[in-house]
């Protein structure tokens, strides 16, 4: 029908009822970069990066419903270059050494540095002073690189019925924090098979033993396309 | 398993082991046990049958709470710039030397803690602090010392001199609002209005919400009226957290019988049979006594089922306290934290009126929002509505703060220039008025012909008066440090943008800055307007941005001659170090004094 299309950077996109305007431009070929969404889980909005012009007001994709004849601008200089800032604001607010990084090459975060052609961190870095939780035997929690994105904790709760992450504080002291009488991974209930383990977007929940073991750097996911060419899946890439 | 503790347990059972009470039992813990132990925290976990990652969820979010000791007495000075102005750091710092204390560092025999904390709605009798979360305004250095005394001798707060918890209305000027209804008298009003003929009336009076915003009162209540499903909530917006606001303590502590009457008058038009207060924890001192009035209300037939003999009208009001959250203020964070979580705003749509508290239609408005609703219940919409400007009807609280005379609670119909108000409030050669807060505007003298309306200078009510001397930079960089402290976390431009914002600001205070970091600063606030998730960081760079357009000097005569400092600070960088290595010697910094 003709009334249940709206229009991405003046091109005319259909929908059905119901479907955000995230989904609708996936179903179409059309990229909108995210990090905080997950197709799996209820939309979260957190993370912005996903930030379109509705009708010429700023929305959220991952949670605004498509509606008839909605002027919708994805792709402008404007908004990448917003894209681009914010990227850079979640580099700065972690501890993000990409050369070292198990992650690297199939990280999300990076994939969007990348794409938003992020040339330096433009901002000071804030170099918070975070841990790490090796105490798990096939998992590993590397805060530093956290961005705060809450896919593990919907993935434990939603799928995996388990619980094991939240989220606790405020601004900068927002962190994630694991549910276990000691606070320590290894004494809660968390298995690497759960969905939680394969969901983080980034290298802050990684599988021990496999990290340099599958393929080599500069040989993985996002080193291969970018990662605007993934729009038929959205399955968040393993390590290999 | 820990033993649970039995006092903790009786709390959790006194809440029914109700998930939904989660913030209001570890506060009521904390008040017991002087902070929340991993201990506490299994107990309420399992008591409420929630994952305990939940509790420390709430525990670490709210300002109050504590997760580590802070001494039997926790003393936090209120640190608006008002209370700067008033010389809150001098009798901080008195008290800190008195008790032989660090900031925010409890005394090694585990009695006493003192620390700073965002403004506590006192700022017409600041400086202020929160024992305890009972607040004592009026300080002088004389108070400080009893204050130390009574500390020091481990009195206990119940035995504190009345007169150091005594909290005035500085009611300066009345009108219509702060004029008492007489019990009883709106409800029947309304009642006698019937449902839709009050809500008409709502309507015709073309109220706005008095937080701000200035949606249409009348439009809310009849979109919750006609959400579906059977069950609704009002909720009373008592969290007024606005640095500079003061004014629904007066309502809330000499109006309570206009605001709860309100209340439930806003239950009979939409069809709700439970209402909250969310009421901030600074003002835990009206805390029983507003209970004591919803007690005596339900006594005496306005509260409970069939209000005034009118069948089918059934209400009742629970008191819900805060624990330290500006960001609680907004409509969908207060409905989080009302469901016992941490108070993040909710992704919007859908809106609060389809699905609000536990998911059903909720009407969050200002406690002087509900408090106008008995005034046009008594006289009609029309009547209310001939009051104030044609699109900003009836009349507006305005809290006043800062360089006046006479600080207070003034009443006066929209459209009231700011000239008349500081006229009014005994201001002379003011620089510079903040109106709306710490989120609001920043107005200088060619602008005092402008009036107060949602057409022109809307605000909650918040106004802060700067003298000619005083420096707007530092009152900038006070609301840039506030808002950093405020920012929820929930949305990335915010959480960072605050503090990056404060960072700048730092680094320009220290004379490091250069016109890079003012540059920076312009282009940060417009970022977070853009792109924040609410309206905390939508306008966490407003103060920021007015001082650089209005006060450029103040940041010029700070900056840097060159055209840009490194933000490494090498001395500084070998902190760390320091730190790690035990050392704090000559050798041990980059250059010693006079080297």
């Amino acid at each position: 029908m003709a009334e249940t299309t709206f229009t991405i950077d003046e091109q005319p996109i259909p929908f059905t009822p119901g479907q955000t305007i995230l989904e609708a431009a996936k179903a179409a070929g059309i990229y909108i970069p995210h990090l905080c969404y997950h197709p799996e889980f209820k939309a979260h909005g957190g993370c912005k990066m996903c930030t379109v012009l509705v009708n010429g007001r700023t929305q959220t994709a991952c949670t605004q419903k498509a509606a008839a004849g909605q002027e919708v601008d994805v792709d402008t200089p404007e908004l990448n270059a917003m894209r681009r800032t914010l990227v850079q604001m979640l580099f700065i607010e972690g501890n993000h050494f990409c050369p070292g990084c198990e992650k690297s090459g199939a990280c999300q975060l990076q994939a969007l540095g990348y794409e938003y052609e992020m040339m330096s961190p433009h901002f000071v870095e804030l170099f918070p002073e975070r841990n790490i939780d090796a105490s798990h035997p096939d998992v590993l929690i590397e805060f530093n690189r956290c961005v705060l994105c809450e896919l593990c904790v919907r993935a434990s709760r939603d799928i995996d019925h388990k619980d094991v992450f939240a989220i606790a504080g405020r601004g900068q002291d927002a962190k994630l924090i694991i549910n276990s009488p000691t606070g320590k991974l290894g004494d809660s209930a968390l298995a690497v098979t759960d969905r939680a383990v394969q969901v983080c977007p980034v290298g802050a929940i990684i599988v021990k033993r496999v990290g340099f073991a599958t393929a080599p750097i500069g040989e993985r996911l996002y080193d291969k396309n970018p990662i605007s060419a993934e729009v038929e899946s959205c399955e968040i890439p393993e390590a290999r | 398993m820990p033993t649970a503790d039995p006092i903790v347990s009786a709390i959790v059972e006194k809440y029914r082991n109700n998930p939904t009470y989660v913030l209001q039992i570890l506060r009521e813990a904390q008040e017991a046990l002087d902070w929340i132990s991993p201990e506490t925290v299994e107990t309420v976990a399992s008591g409420l049958k929630i994952p305990r990652t939940q509790v420390q969820s709430v525990l670490q979010f709210y300002s109050f709470l504590y997760d580590k000791p802070r001494g039997r007495y926790r003393l936090l000075f209120a640190d608006n710039i008002t209370d700067r102005m008033a010389g809150n750091i001098a009798l901080f710092e008195h008290m800190l030397s008195r008790l032989k204390l660090k900031p925010g560092v409890v005394s090694s025999d585990g009695l006493v803690s003192v620390d700073l904390t965002s403004d506590t709605g006192m700022c017409d009798q600041g400086p202020a602090l929160l024992a305890n979360n009972r607040a004592i305004p009026r300080l002088t250095m004389r108070r400080i010392d009893e204050i130390c005394d009574l500390v020091k001798a481990q009195a206990p707060l119940d035995e504190w001199p009345a007169d150091l918890f005594r909290v005035d209305d500085n009611i300066r000027r009345r009108e219509t609002l702060l004029t008492p209804i007489a019990p009883g008298v709106a409800l029947d009003a309304a009642i006698a209005r019937g449902r839709q003929g009050m809500l008409d009336e709502m309507k015709r009076s073309y109220l706005r919400g008095r937080g701000g915003a200035g949606f249409p009162v009348g439009t809310k209540w009849d979109g919750a009226r006609n959400a579906p499903g059977a069950e609704r909530y009002i909720v009373c917006n008592a969290d007024e957290g606005e640095p500079g606001t003061f004014k629904d303590r007066v309502l809330l502590n000499s109006f309570s019988v206009r605001v709860l009457e309100g209340m439930a008058i806003a239950g009979y038009v939409c069809g709700a049979t439970k209402g909250f207060i969310y009421l901030r924890g600074e003002y835990k001192h009206l805390q029983a006594k507003l209970q004591r009035e919803i007690d005596e209300m339900r006594a005496g037939g306005r509260l409970g089922a069939s209000i005034r003999g009118a069948a089918g009208f059934d209400f009742d009001i629970e008191i819900h306290m805060g624990a330290g959250g500006y960001i609680c203020g907004e409509g969908t964070a207060m409905v989080n934290s009302l469901e016992g979580k941490p108070g993040r705003p909710r992704v919007r749509p859908p809106s609060m009126v389809q699905v609000g508290y536990l998911g059903k239609p909720t009407v969050v408005d200002n406690v002087e929002s509900l408090a106008h609703a008995t005034e046009i219940a008594v006289e009609g919409g029309s009547r209310f509505a001939k009051r104030g400007t044609r699109t900003s009807t009836g009349t507006k609280l305005i809290s006043i703060s800062g360089d006046c005379e006479r600080p207070g609670v003034y009443e006066y119909q929209f459209g009231v220039t700011i000239g008349r108000i500081l006229e009014d409030c005994g201001a002379k050669t003011v620089s510079a008025v903040q109106i709306g807060g710490a989120s609001g505007v920043l107005l200088t003298p060619d602008e005092f012909s402008r009036r107060i309306a949602f057409e022109d200078v809307p605000t909650a009510g918040a106004f802060m008066v700067f003298g000619a001397d005083r420096d707007i930079f530092e009152v900038a960089r006070n609301f840039a440090h506030f808002f950093a402290h405020e920012s929820c976390g929930f949305c990335t431009p915010c959480r960072v943008g605050t503090t990056i914002q404060r960072n700048i600001m730092d680094k320009i205070a220290e004379g490091r800055g250069s016109r890079y970091e003012v540059n920076e600063l312009r282009r940060v606030v417009e970022f977070m307007k853009r792109t924040s998730h609410c309206g905390l960081g939508e306008t966490a760079g407003n103060a920021v941005r007015d001082a650089l357009n209005k006060f450029r000097p103040a940041f010029e005569r700070r900056l840097h001659a060159k055209d840009f400092a490194p933000a490494i600070d090498l001395e500084r960088a070998l902190e760390p170090a320091r730190r790690i290595t035990g050392r704090d010697d000559a050798e041990a910094h980059l250059e010693t004094e006079g080297s």
